[in-house]
């Protein structure tokens, strides 16, 4: 069993049968469903008259098409009420455990997950949603799957998949000023491009990651789907230990003590190969600043926007990237105006992410031509906000906090950046459209929105700190 | 879901040569609030296809009449983003039943396959041909054969294989799914569910 990665471990583990020339029939140990992707799924068991048959392993919330002001109020839009009703209903027929709106513990289903211990080491983990990679960082194997795969999970705990190649991403060194874990993953996927891990799952390593903090380590493994990527993980340590130990559903007791017995196996052998490799230097990553339509078209904040011919994409679509954004090549970035701040989503929505957001706009007060929107990943995250005094530190920099949901990380629900405007997002996607019809989205950390929130132009972070 | 058969399509194409075509793009996130799988084809590309007073883009290719037929023609990494499955099932209801590219996001692929739309990755070199093939002639003839695992260019006849899994292969020739195939291993799932840790 020597020579195997961590991948290979935790997915051998849960391999249930081998087709031969096919794919893997694959448990899943924890199924998340949300409002969104679910409702057709459940609809298949019905007309299919199938049962779920494991209603414990499976987890739902509301986050995608949710409010974030006054949620203590009906939901306005038909479809939206209709949608979160559903979920309500599917789930309380067939006994899922449900966080629906108003529920003290709703949330971001990638943030509610882990912050409540139900996202643990080794597990294999799925949800009808891209970013469901987060859940990675815990040296689990997680990924987004379709309407078609969520009714298989609840209808038989199984997907089936082929084992996807394996990718491992090394970053060592010390991480510079005012750089945190999203400059670190934008830096990679612009530098592996939006395709350049299609087809792998990747192990992120090296001292960079070991010295990351769990939240740091789930920004990273979300935004693995941004560079093509089934998923990413990071081996489980201390830092994953004690961030576990005492969380709600965690293991207690002797089940700790077994489970930590099997936790410490998860780790890539010293001589275990990959198909692919790549290594970084910490010290070559600036604060980082999307500029395209896609989060591979990224770049040092410093820098000028690339030349068609340094960027991978083909030049038709590049140009049409840039057209859409209003920008041209080799302009500058810092000082280019914007219209809206967007702090949250399952990338950067946790506590050290509004921290970092406060420890900017703190004594200063938000430009009068920025509009900005404040999203807690969790009821959890939003009570830690008002317990630290970040609360305080935003009202008075003249910031308002809104309530838990995914937001205008995608706008399926009001929170729309209208066409045209600019927004600096900590969120993953900055797809045309993606914010709102004709809307334009920078990706940056909190650092890099806070200094922008505060000036009301693109801004180098590191003149605050 | 059950889907129809696919063995052999025979048809014109539509040409898309974009990079990165996202699954956003393909139907974007305030068209996912539908709780059935029907009429997502209407938004399609809805912000390509239409402006914001609904009125058509004349230059988009799925307004041009010109342009017609089962088959969809991608740029490189077609699929990318988000997982929903929203966008494979607009592609089916606008009335295509395959994707070609030179290459696809996994988890777009995944979908297609388990909602009947059969994803085709050919090399760059031979997409460009089919570009050109129906630059040259919208009405260019292109045949996916599946049980021989080909695309053709008929009025040329250049042709190309594409690799297939073979028991994905199966399914779609015979319209299977996975979720008749898991049912009928119920038992041995169970054995294992109840021996794993969590």
């Amino acid at each position: 069993m020597s020579k195997q990665t961590l991948f290979d471990k935790v997915w051998d583990a849960h391999v249930v049968r081998k087709i031969e020339d096919g794919p893997d029939v694959f448990l899943i140990d924890r199924h998340f469903v949300h409002e969104v992707t679910s409702p057709v799924a459940f609809l298949g068991l019905e007309s299919r008259g199938i049962d779920v048959m494991y209603a414990k392993r499976t987890f739902a919330t509301a986050d995608h098409n949710t409010p974030t002001i006054n949620q203590h109020l009906p939901v306005q839009d038909p479809l939206s009420a209709n949608q979160l009703q559903q979920l309500e209903t599917n789930t309380a027929k067939y006994g899922i455990s449900h966080w629906g709106l108003g529920h003290a513990k709703n949330g971001i289903v990638h943030v509610v997950g882990p912050e409540n211990g139900i996202t643990l080491p080794g597990m294999t983990i799925v949800c009808g949603d891209s970013h469901t990679s987060t859940h990675g960082a815990f040296g689990a194997i997680a990924f987004g799957i379709g309407t078609s795969e969520v009714e298989m999970v609840l209808s038989s705990q199984c997907i089936m998949q082929p084992k996807p190649m394996k990718m491992r991403v090394n970053v060592n060194g010390k991480l510079g000023k005012a750089v945190l874990p999203k400059d670190v993953t934008l830096y990679i996927i612009a530098q592996l491009s939006a395709a350049g891990a299609t087809g792998y799952f990747v192990e992120y390593a090296g001292d960079v990651f070991e010295n990351m903090s769990m939240e740091g380590r789930m920004t990273v493994c979300n935004m693995s789907i941004e560079m093509g990527a089934r998923g990413g993980m990071i081996a489980p340590d201390q830092t994953t230990f004690d961030y576990l130990n005492g969380r709600e559903q965690a293991p207690k007791g002797e089940a700790w003590d077994r489970a930590m017995a099997y936790w410490k196996t998860l780790k890539t052998d010293d001589e275990a190969t990959f198909d692919k490799e790549y290594t970084f230097d910490a010290a070559d990553i600036e604060p980082q600043i999307t500029y395209g339509t896609n989060p591979g078209l990224g770049t040092g904040i410093s820098q000028n926007i690339p030349l068609s011919s340094q960027v991978i994409d083909g030049e038709a679509s590049y140009k049409k990237s840039l057209g859409y954004m209003g920008f041209a090549e080799n302009e500058q970035i810092i000082g280019k105006k914007i219209d809206y701040v967007f702090l949250g989503s399952c990338t950067n929505g946790r506590i050290e992410d509004f921290r970092a957001f406060a420890s900017i706009v703190k004594g200063r007060k938000k430009a009068d031509n920025v509009t900005a929107w404040l999203v807690p990943g969790s009821h959890i995250v939003e009570s830690q906000i008002k317990e630290e005094g970040i609360l305080d530190i935003l009202t008075e920099s003249g910031f308002e906090l809104r309530q838990p949901g995914c937001s205008a990380c995608l706008a399926m629900n009001d929170d729309k950046v209208p066409a045209g405007k600019y927004a600096v997002s900590t969120s993953n996607r900055n797809f045309e459209g993606r914010q709102g019809p004709g809307a334009r989205t920078l990706l940056a950390s909190p650092l890099v929105a806070a200094a922008a929130a505060v000036t009301g132009v693109i801004t180098d972070p590191r003149e605050f700190l | 879901m059950a889907y129809d058969k696919f063995t052999i399509l025979t048809s014109t194409a539509v040409p898309m040569p974009i990079e990165n075509v996202d699954t956003d793009q393909i139907i974007p996130a305030r068209f996912l609030k539908a709780t059935t799988r029907e009429g997502f084809g209407d938004n399609l590309f809805r912000d390509w296809r239409y402006n914001n007073d609904n009125s058509p883009k004349q230059d988009f290719v799925l307004n041009n009449p010109t342009y017609s037929g089962a088959i969809l023609i991608g740029g490189r990494n077609f699929g990318s983003g988000s997982s929903r499955e929203h966008a494979a099932w607009a592609i089916y209801d606008y009335g295509f039943r395959c994707v070609i590219s030179s290459f696809f996001a996994d988890i777009f692929k995944g979908n297609s396959l388990n909602i009947g739309i059969l994803p085709v990755t050919v090399s760059p070199e031979f997409l460009d041909k089919i570009f050109l093939a129906i630059e040259a002639d919208a009405k260019a003839i292109i045949e996916v054969n599946l049980p021989e695992q080909t695309v053709t260019i008929v009025a040329t006849g250049e042709k190309e294989s594409f690799t297939i899994n073979g028991y994905k292969k199966n399914n779609m020739i015979n319209g299977f799914d996975d979720i008749d195939y898991l049912q009928s291993m119920k038992g041995e799932i169970a054995e294992f569910a109840e021996k794993s840790l969590y």
